[in-house]
């Protein structure tokens, strides 16, 4: 079976993000980027159930500038097979890229798509949905846990009250959860192998997809600092800015 | 205009390629995940722990930058840098063991052994399975090793080693030892020597009560009549070259490292101002603090740049020992400097081994003096711009 993980280039987890100063977007030059960290989690399970045997090809897939690239590169260092980079600059939303990621699973036949649950630059946690809506396939989202079997495939999800099973048919889509495993670090032999094995080039043109954006951005800022909070001397006084400050009670 | 990044004020790793932005992430990570979890216990308690070698060779960050078939993967000497400077972010001595095992062994059986040789060695040194120290200092030839006493006198089938090393990073737990003597046949020159443990008449005792370096084991090599045949020789080398040969590229890589020590000051230096209220602000609002992030800054940044110079031009072959000895003395002194001025402004808790800051600095002592004392590198460069030697 072969399997297609999406990444994406984002800035770096340990970056602290700051907003233009015209407020158009955020500050990427000059910036650190790396893969999305749920990516990388995407990618190391992919690796495990290709070491495990139940997965025979990985190929991963980007979308975004030239240096979309190197986020390729570095899932091919952790132990995928080879990249496809749709090349684009500028903004993409989730629908467009769920749209260009179906166009590749048509063309490559995967048995399986990971992503990672959402990407820490937009939050969205919208295209993994959207390309299984788009495909016509199970979905598995936030998956702290897979499992084949005769089947299809066992997903367990972290919902908000604790931990869901679910069957799924397979092919399938899923998106991964944080605790699902802990992504390896590319080895020196690793990093200069990846050297070696092909990414393809492609358009959003050639995927048959228009990418220009549907909504439009009119402003980015700063969240607003917090504001300290203060102490209160009773249970008393504390009840009472409840009720009258605050209105929750 | 673009915006300042005060943590890497002139933007390092754009000036590097993607292959070596990649072997330093891996080497952070590395570090991260296997070094730094276990420094505290094993710089506490002297822990030696021979499995470190094999993690880092599993990692593939021993003598990255041999060719492929005897284990490395080609990395250029900057690559080779920017490990030396994520592991040494945690503990000189963490870098001490992997500097020794690159540098000064597989360097040197690569440069100078027989085929036979490299193939016995580097790929069991390279994945860690061997571990591997480097025999010139002598208790009574330091920074003179010329003026070393080990000798090997020529045997029927080979040669009798008789001396003692002094100083040696990883030699207790060692399982091959380049060695250095004076050879009678060859008109007393100094030739290189392959033993390896077990052998008769050869010991490595620990040396005790070190306040400086205590994640890394060191030792002495004691040689008592130890005999080897002339497959032992390196016979590619003679004289002071073959061991210079190895330091060089050695204290070029303790250039990058000492800055990741520094680094690692200066960044918990900020943190701890920043966190840090008395008199009812951060102690990182000050003018003496801020003065003093600034200097660590200013030197870390030029340092690294530094460094990276030099190893572009070790990458084109066309450096010399003199711009190590500039680098290797610059920033392993002013990693010191950093070091003592972050356990300062740690106050009290900087003594603590939790703050990290003052291990850093006991360590950076011995960065500032082995592999040629900070003094040493300054006749060096005196030499050179004056050629009049001052060493005697």
């Amino acid at each position: 079976m072969k399997a297609l993980v999406c990444v994406k280039r984002v800035i770096d987890y340990n970056v602290k993000v700051r907003v233009k100063s015209d407020e158009t977007g955020v500050e990427l030059n000059n910036v650190k980027m790396a893969m999305n960290p749920f990516d990388e989690i995407a990618v190391e399970q992919a690796i495990r159930m290709k070491e495990a045997g139940a997965v025979s090809e990985i190929v991963v897939v980007s979308i975004g500038p030239k240096q979309a690239q190197e986020t390729i590169r570095t899932g091919l260092a952790m132990g995928a097979d080879r990249g496809i980079h749709v090349e684009h600059d500028g903004e993409l939303e989730p629908l467009a890229i769920a749209k260009m990621l179906k166009a590749l699973v048509e063309k490559e036949e995967p048995g399986i798509v990971f992503c990672g649950k959402q990407a820490i630059d937009g939050d969205n946690n919208q295209t993994p949905q959207m390309l299984s809506a788009l495909l016509g396939w199970p979905q598995g989202t936030f998956a702290s846990g897979v499992e084949l079997n005769d089947a299809g495939a066992l997903i367990t999800r972290e919902v908000d009250g604790g931990l869901e099973d679910i069957q799924i048919n397979m092919p399938a889509v899923l998106s991964v959860d944080l605790r699902l495993n802990e992504p390896r670090y590319a080895s020196l032999p690793n990093i200069m192998k990846a050297k070696k094995k092909p990414i393809d080039g492609t358009t959003p043109a050639d995927l048959g997809v228009d990418p220009a954006p549907r909504l439009t951005t009119l402003k980015v800022t700063e969240p607003p600092a917090r504001a300290a909070g203060v102490k209160v001397a009773s249970v008393a006084e504390l009840v009472a800015k409840l009720r009258d400050e605050a209105k929750v009670i | 205009m673009g915006p300042f990044t005060w943590q890497d004020p002139f933007l390092l790793d754009q000036q590097l390629s993607e292959d070596e932005v990649m072997i330093k992430d891996t080497a952070a990570a590395f570090a991260a995940a296997e070094l730094a979890p276990r420094v505290e216990d094993m710089y506490a308690n002297e822990g030696v722990e021979p499995e470190i070698f094999r993690l880092m060779g599993e990692t593939g960050l021993l003598g990255a930058t041999l060719p492929e078939q005897y284990g490395g993967v080609g990395a250029s000497y900057v690559a080779y840098g920017l490990i030396a400077r994520e592991i040494e972010r945690v503990d000189s001595g963490y870098r001490s063991m992997a500097s020794v095992q690159s540098s000064l062994v597989m360097h040197p059986i690569y440069s100078f052994g027989s085929e036979e040789q490299k193939q016995r060695y580097l790929p069991k040194l390279a994945s860690g399975e061997m571990i591997g120290c480097f025999g010139l200092t002598e208790p009574e030839a330091g920074s003179d090793p010329g003026g070393m006493k080990t000798r090997a006198e020529k045997t029927a089938n080979g040669y009798r080693l008789t001396g003692a090393k002094m100083w040696i990073s990883n030699a207790p737990i060692a399982d091959v030892f380049v060695v250095w003597a004076k050879s009678d046949a060859h008109d007393g020159k100094i030739k290189g020597f392959i033993l390896e443990k077990g052998m008769t008449g050869l010991s490595a005792p620990k040396i005790e009560g070190k306040l400086s370096l205590r994640a890394s084991v060191t030792g002495e090599i004691v040689l008592d009549g130890v005999e080897v045949d002339e497959s032992a020789v390196l016979p590619g080398v003679e004289g002071l070259k073959g061991p210079f040969s190895c330091l060089n590229m050695a204290r070029y890589g303790i250039s990058w490292g000492a800055m990741g020590a520094a680094e690692d000051c200066w960044m918990r230096a900020q943190d701890y101002g920043m966190n840090r209220k008395q008199f009812g602000k951060p102690l990182a609002g000050t003018q003496l603090y801020q003065k003093k992030l600034a200097d660590m800054q200013t030197e870390i940044a030029l340092g690294l740049q530094a460094s990276l110079r030099v190893g572009r031009l070790i990458d084109q072959k066309a450096f010399a020992p003199e711009m190590i000895s500039l680098v290797k003395r610059n920033n392993c002194g002013k990693a010191l400097d950093i070091a003592r001025a972050a356990r300062d402004m740690h106050g009290g808790n900087g003594i603590q081994i939790g703050y990290h800051v003052m291990r850093h600095a006991a360590n950076l002592e011995t960065v500032n003096t082995y592999e040629g004392t900070h003094d040493v590198h300054a006749l060096i460069l005196g030499r050179a711009q004056t050629g009049i030697q001052a060493f005697f």
